[in-house]
């Protein structure tokens, strides 16, 4: 294995002997020309604005573009418990997942169905039947409408795209402006110890255009894509 | 100001009144024009077919007949484009390269020539037609042109034009492309043809008569209601 | 042109599919859809143009880097307990696949999109040695159960109605006939939910890795791949070495770019970034994690001076949708994993450049596709290039000959005046054999009319006038 490392990266090299010319966009008139200086992402990528207020509108305004169910909620726990229930009514719910955490466990505990917690191992066919997967995230990301997760937040890597319909909890402040910004904040909590295994931004319930482009909601993960933010 | 106009060969055999129409316009503002005869083509034709030895035999005598040139004026975005920015490369590294540089520097489309370096573009053109403008793809990619042309046709009394959905896309002249895929290349003419049809326009216009000449001969087998022109012989006509 | 078999092939199967008006309706049909929704997000960027230029300068240095890049991924992956393999070519990455998959006495196989997969034939291989390899992504799906290549390598059922879609359905599953789109959906959905939930061997590709920290990124929109790297024990990636980015905050970018160019999504429904196998306290996800990096000649690509940025591909797609000639051809005429303008870019360069040389003929060098690129590769340009390459290497005697006439004639004004004299003279006797074996001119006048030399030249009207 290691020969045919060495060769392979010898190849990588020796290839990279020949000097080669970045094109300069001579044959791309059509586009604007570069705008001169150093520059970032953030600066070119969809805009965001300052204010929480803001933010909370733009991710509300893509997630429902996005045909994901996001409520923001007043009122705390008591009443994200109470939106809950009231989904789980309407849906006909029989059985949920989830993983620890403050409001996961939370929302959990309260509806009185039998809970399967996938922390510590949890059987497929279990998890399968679920009606929902209730888990916690890292941030909701407003440019976007994405919900970030990763496998230490969200109960690992199956329970945010096997049952039918994912629901997560989140607080106010977990709202994150950009993408940038997200990526910082994986940063700071996860680039000393070690970063979780799986890292997912989800953007909507699970979707597929394959068939005359014609857009299917449900194709193998979540038809339902809830967010409740308190 | 002395202009040098290179009439690309088509034109000369084809479309004479095009490069007529181009020499009454800039006389009428009062240049001087030259059409030098020995130059006939610019070698495009070889060159996109991948022969290049060929093409510099066509191009240093290009090279050599407009290096005195103050100013060229090119009646075709592919041609002008051939020049302006192929001309350089094809030359790398060789000793033509610098006259191939220098010539790059002084040669213009025509609509690009008016609008750019005249600054001209009420020219007191009549022209009481509905017109579609198709964009050729060297004028518009290569060359960066889209405005040019509309800045005037904006001013030809009478004329009204109305966008296709597909100005853009290419109409599959492609030069030898034609010829060689021709099954390919009309597919891709009936479509530019079918997006003209859409805006009920009595005219193609277009700064390329390489590319009507394509649209023109697929009008003509299909019996098509809509005919071409060279924005040069609207901007011409009063 | 000399006629390679696949040049043949390429030329007959385009004469047919660019008359059949059912395929144009049905292409045109899928891509304005994707055309609305893309307009829509990239004009959500603050400047998508500039964003292009940016994305160009990261993938530029990662590919100049590629050595470093490719160590330092390697590295880290190891460290959080991923194996690395390396593999020169096709059958090396299928040795090693078949190697992992025989060691860990696997029953059931199920992949998510990879088109290096495509590219080395894993799924034959894998068949061929006893096991049953499952296709997830729904369009993949249909084409693998209609035993067809990919038409397009992010949408590879685009080709196809609905009503063969639930024919093919009802053909392998047995399922009822339907005309919804929604049900046809959830039919695929009950199958390869059960495929998943038995796999022990999930095979995926990626659209990033990232050197900084190990980890290589996805994006889909199903979910289909989140499931295969969730619950089978065994995950392996297979990708092309060319796929580095340095920083995982790259993404921020790249991800975005990817989505709008790709799909008109500014974020596909799932990207998703793994970094290693199950780590300690997780509660789910393969007990080991396997990473193929593929050469397969693109380090050949790579030693071009002139084409070296088209291993900043990240095959979005995006050149194909705007392809003109793939909008009439299609995508299987192409005869190759990749198609569209990327694939005419660099088959030549991954396979032969004589036996694909008619890709980099087949177009009109309109540009579309340069202009389309969030990466801005010279497309077009690098066709004309491989033309100039092509002929360099073996010319084709009675072209070169032309050209060489051609070259007098241009030169010799007199010469060329007698050539329009001559022609005036012809065309009165062209009608005669117009568009018959006889005619020297065919392969135009079959489809179109020729413009006549007129009466009189602009060059007699100018000598004339003076
Ligand atoms: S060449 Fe550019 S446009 Fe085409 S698939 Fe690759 S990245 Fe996308």
């Amino acid at each position: 294995m290691n020969d045919q490392r060495e060769q392979l990266l010898t190849r990588v090299r020796k290839a990279l002997e020949v000097p080669a010319e970045k094109p300069a966009g001579h044959h791309d008139q059509a586009s604007e020309p570069r705008i001169a200086g150093k520059h970032a992402a953030t600066e070119w990528l969809p805009l965001v604005g300052p204010s929480f207020e803001e933010r909370l509108a733009l991710y509300a305004k893509n997630a429902k573009e996005l045909t994901a169910d996001f409520r923001f909620i007043q009122g705390g726990i008591p009443a994200l418990v109470a939106e809950l229930q009231e989904i789980a009514k309407t849906e006909g719910w029989t059985g949920v997942a989830t993983h620890a955490g403050e409001l996961t466990e939370a929302a959990a505990g309260a509806l009185g169905l039998p809970v399967v917690r996938t922390e510590c191992g949890y059987d497929v066919d279990a998890l399968e039947k679920c009606s929902a997967g209730i888990t916690a995230c890292e941030a909701l990301v407003a440019q976007t409408g994405s919900v970030l997760v990763t496998s230490r937040s969200s109960g690992g890597r199956a329970l945010s795209v096997l049952p039918p319909h994912h629901v997560v909890v989140a607080r106010r402040e977990q709202i994150v402006a950009d993408m940038t910004e997200a990526y910082a904040l994986l940063a700071s909590r996860y680039s000393e110890s070690g970063y979780p295994s799986m890292i997912s931004f989800i953007s909507g319930p699970s979707r597929t255009g394959d068939i005359e482009r014609i857009l299917v909601l449900g194709a193998h993960g979540p038809k339902r894509l809830t967010v409740l933010c308190i | 100001m002395n202009i040098t106009l290179f009439v690309p060969c088509y034109i000369d055999a084809c479309y004479p009144k095009v490069g007529q129409s181009v020499v009454e316009i800039l006389e009428r503002l009062g240049h001087t024009i030259d059409c030098p005869r020995e130059i006939t083509c610019c070698g495009q034709p070889s060159f996109n077919s991948g022969y290049w030895d060929e093409t510099r035999e066509v191009a240093v005598k290009v090279l050599d007949r407009l290096k005195d040139a103050e100013v060229v004026v090119i009646i075709s975005g592919s041609c002008g484009a051939m020049v302006k920015n192929f001309y350089p490369e094809l030359f790398k590294g060789r000793p033509e390269e610098a006259a191939a540089l220098a010539l790059s520097e002084k040669v213009y489309e025509f609509s690009d020539f008016l609008v750019t370096k005249l600054g001209v573009t009420d020219l007191g053109a009549r022209f009481p037609h509905k017109v579609t403008f198709h964009d050729g793809c060297h004028g518009r990619r290569e060359l960066g042109i889209k405005a040019q042309p509309r800045a005037l046709m904006a001013q030809v009394k009478g004329l009204e034009l109305i966008e296709m959905e597909e100005a853009e896309t290419c109409c599959g002249f492609g030069g030898t492309f034609s010829a060689k895929f021709p099954s390919v290349s009309s597919a891709m003419g009936e479509g530019k043809i079918a997006s003209a049809l859409e805006t009920e326009a009595e005219y193609i216009v277009s700064n390329d008569s390489s590319c009507l000449m394509h649209q023109q001969g697929l009008i003509d087998r299909q019996n098509k209601p809509i005919k071409t022109i060279h924005l040069a012989e609207v901007l011409n006509h009063r | 042109m000399s006629t390679t078999p696949a040049a043949a092939e390429f030329k007959k199967e385009a004469a047919v599919i660019t008359r059949d008006l059912r395929h144009r309706a049905v292409i045109r049909g899928a891509l304005k859809k994707y055309e609305v929704v893309r307009d829509d997000k990239k004009a959500r960027f603050q400047n998508w143009q500039q964003a292009r230029y940016l994305a160009s300068d990261i993938k530029w240095d990662a590919v100049n880097h590629l050595d470093t890049y490719l160590a330092e991924f390697a590295k880290n992956l190891e460290a959080r307990g991923g194996k690395v393999h390396w593999a020169s070519d096709a059958a090396q990455a299928r040795e090693i696949i078949l190697g992992i998959v025989k060691e860990k006495n696997a029953k059931a196989i199920v992949k998510s999109k990879v088109m290096t997969g495509e590219e080395i034939h894993i799924n034959e291989a894998l068949e061929e040695a006893g096991y049953e390899v499952v296709e997830s992504d729904l369009g993949e799906y249909i084409c693998q159960l209609r035993k067809e290549a990919p038409y397009h390598f992010v949408f590879p059922a685009m080709h196809l109605t609905r009503g063969e879609i639930s024919q093919t359905f009802t053909k392998e599953l047995g399922s009822a006939p339907t005309n919804s789109p929604e049900e046809l959906t959830m039919i695929a959905r009950r199958v390869l939910r059960e495929k998943y939930i038995k796999a022990d061997i999930g095979i995926s590709g990626a659209n990033f890795a990232i050197a900084e920290t190990g980890m290589i990124s996805i994006t889909e929109n199903e979910g289909n791949a989140r499931l295969t790297c969730a619950l089978p024990k065994t995950h392996i990636a297979l990708m092309g070495i060319e796929k580095l980015l340095p920083k995982l905050s790259d993404l921020a970018l790249f991800l975005p770019m990817l989505g709008t160019a790709g799909c008109g999504q500014l974020l596909t429904g799932y990207n998703t970034m793994y970094g290693g196998p199950k780590q300690p306290g997780e509660a789910d996800g393969p007990e080991e994690f396997h990473v193929v990096l593929l050469d397969n000649r693109r380090t050949d690509l790579l030693a071009s001076s002139e084409q070296r940025d088209a291993l900043q591909c990240m095959r979005c797609g995006a050149c194909l949708n705007v392809c003109p000639i793939y909008k009439n051809i299609g995508g299987h005429t192409y005869g190759t994993t990749y198609q569209g303008p990327i694939g005419s870019v660099i088959t030549p360069h991954l396979r032969n450049l004589q036996e694909f040389k008619h890709l980099v003929f087949c177009s009109s060098l309109c540009g579309a596709c340069t202009e389309a690129c969030p990466v801005k590769i010279d497309l077009h340009h690098h066709l004309l290039q491989s033309r100039r390459d092509a002929i360099a290497e073996k010319a084709v005697w009675w072209e070169r000959l032309t050209f060489k006439a051609c070259a007098v004639i241009f030169n010799h004004a007199w010469v060329f005046s007698l050539g329009e004299k001559l022609g005036r003279i012809g065309q009165i006797f062209h009608p005669l054999i117009k568009n018959t074996p006889l005619d020297p001119a065919r392969a135009w006048t079959a489809s179109r009319e020729l413009p006549k030399v007129a009466p009189q030249t602009f060059r007699e009207w100018w000598s004339h006038r003076k």
